[in-house]
């Protein structure tokens, strides 16, 4: 019987079931990088800032640090681990890790996970018509939105580069698109 | 954070009925907000009500040409709704101006009206600060003040509310719709946020043991323009300095709705009634726009770091009035 400030919870994680007893106290993140080990996701500001937490949940990106673990019961949760694929098989490995890899040579890595993370999820809300801040409000509602230079630059906003590598992660997306 | 408890009601009444049978009770939604402050100790529930699975997850047009916004609809949902950006534009650049896409993806319509003041003693347990502990003084007052409050404000208080979302459904007159033990009521959008007073710890009016459950957007006349614009430190993902929502309808060259409403600068948007009043029914130019701006915004009183925001609401107000009501 758990005390009633705990709870049993069960996510899918990277196609995988996974269940843990936890202290409703419990984020996302943490359940990720201190139950289940994986580590790929960062704890920055652990304030929604910085976006070095970000993962997929549901399809949809999210900041892994403002979530309660609790909550999420029932759903399902991608990692940068996620779009690697197999280890050793350089052909699994998500086609935006491949550019990332190909263009920043300068990045320390940090913000890398919660980058990919937030461009994944960006890429797809753009193909199904999301518009941006900077999106031209007289384009057609349910057409895809062109990707442009400053569309990449506010959709990728909730993800902070402190190396400066910033004009490469931009450049690596573009990549991805065309 | 203090341990706590946690649950996941399925329907409205079993979520209120959790939440008055504890008096250290949150309602949990996305969580962008109450989280953060939970971990800063400025919020300490006992037990947290989710009530992201209650059935308040859509935006239904209505016969009247309304639309109605439930609660839980995501910030990202709303924004891209195709009613919402074909016809309440001001709405979709609102929330699309807020934030970033990760908090916008879990950030809920009724959190983003609850969310609380982004002030920095109200944050720091450490300073004097009458919202978080009422009596307790105001540390901004003679702090650094240039992010606070030009109109509205008290001796208690010099917060601003920080939501975008609230703003544009000040200027669409939106209703908030509140569940409560006697029964629903609709509290207009520009109501819904107190003015600090001497009670700067109660940021809206809602009553013990109620609940938003959505929010209703009356029709809009024909042929209305709708405009939002922020003004921020950095170019994105970032609060508003001042922000105004706009909305208008001209016919023949003459101004037949007017709604303008300013964010940033208040402890609620701030809805520009004198700029209205001085419009309506007129053929608008550059200079009775100007007039009418200033007409509202002669009530600022500045504190010592911000008087710029009053000049930067009036080159904001200008513009976006400017190329609405133009020719």
């Amino acid at each position: 019987m758990l005390p009633p400030t705990h709870s049993r919870v069960t996510l899918r994680v990277n196609g995988v079931t996974r269940t843990a007893e936890l202290d409703h106290r419990t984020t996302l993140l943490e359940l990720l990088r201190e139950h289940f080990a994986l580590t790929g996701s960062k704890k920055g500001c652990d304030q929604g800032r910085c976006g070095t937490c970000t993962v997929l949940l549901d399809d949809r990106r999210v900041n892994s640090c403002l979530l309660l673990a609790v909550a999420q019961d029932g759903r399902e949760v991608v990692t940068v681990e996620g779009l690697a694929g197999a280890p050793g098989e350089d052909g699994q490995l998500h086609p935006l890790l491949r550019a990332f890899n190909d263009r920043d040579e300068l990045r320390c890595d940090d913000c890398a996970p919660g980058q990919l993370c937030s461009a994944v999820g960006m890429l797809d809300e753009a193909r199904s018509g999301q518009p941006s801040v900077v999106t031209d409000t007289t384009v057609p509602v349910d057409a895809p939105v062109r990707l442009t230079t400053a569309e990449i630059r506010e959709r990728l906003n909730g993800n902070l580069c402190r190396c400066g590598a910033q004009a490469r992660i931009v450049e690596a997306v573009r990549e991805v698109i065309v | 954070m203090k341990p706590l408890e946690y649950v996941c009601p399925r329907t409205v009444a079993e979520a209120a009925a959790a939440h008055a049978a504890h008096p250290e009770a949150r309602y949990l939604g996305g969580g962008t907000n109450l989280v953060d402050l939970m971990r800063l100790g400025v919020e300490r529930p006992e037990l947290l009500v989710d009530i992201t699975r209650l059935p308040l997850d859509r935006i239904e047009e209505l016969p009247d040409g309304g639309l109605r916004i439930g609660a839980t609809v995501r910030n990202s949902d709303l924004a891209a709704h195709p009613l919402v950006r074909a016809r309440r534009a001001v709405l979709s650049q609102a929330v699309l101006s807020g934030a970033s896409g990760q908090l916008r993806n879990v950030a809920t319509t009724a959190g983003n009206l609850l969310q609380r003041t982004r002030c920095g003693y109200f944050h720091d347990l450490g300073r004097a600060c009458n919202k978080r502990v009422p009596g307790s003084g105001c540390a901004a007052l003679e702090g650094v003040n240039r992010d606070h409050a030009v109109l509205g404000h008290s001796a208690h208080c010099v917060a601003t509310h920080p939501s975008d979302l609230a703003v544009a459904l000040a200027a669409l007159d939106a209703v908030v719709e509140l569940a409560g033990p006697g029964g629903g009521r609709g509290v207009p959008a520009t109501e819904f946020h107190r003015l600090p007073g001497d009670r700067p710890e109660r940021d809206t009016v809602i009553e013990p043991g109620e609940l938003i459950t959505g929010v209703l957007l009356p029709p809009l006349p024909d042929g209305t323009v709708t405009r939002y614009r922020k003004a921020r430190e950095r170019a994105s993902h970032a609060f508003a300095l001042a922000s105004v929502a706009a909305v208008v309808q001209l016919e023949d060259g003459v101004v037949r709705h007017v709604a303008v409403a300013f964010g940033g600068l208040a402890h609620r948007p701030w809805r520009a009634r004198r700029t209205e009043a001085a419009l309506l029914g007129t053929a608008p130019t550059a200079e009775s726009v100007a007039r009418a701006v200033e007409a509202e915004l002669a009530e600022a009183v500045p504190l010592r770091d911000n008087a710029y925001k009053v000049t930067l609401a009036r080159d904001l107000a200008r513009d976006v009035l400017g190329a609405l009501t133009a020719p």
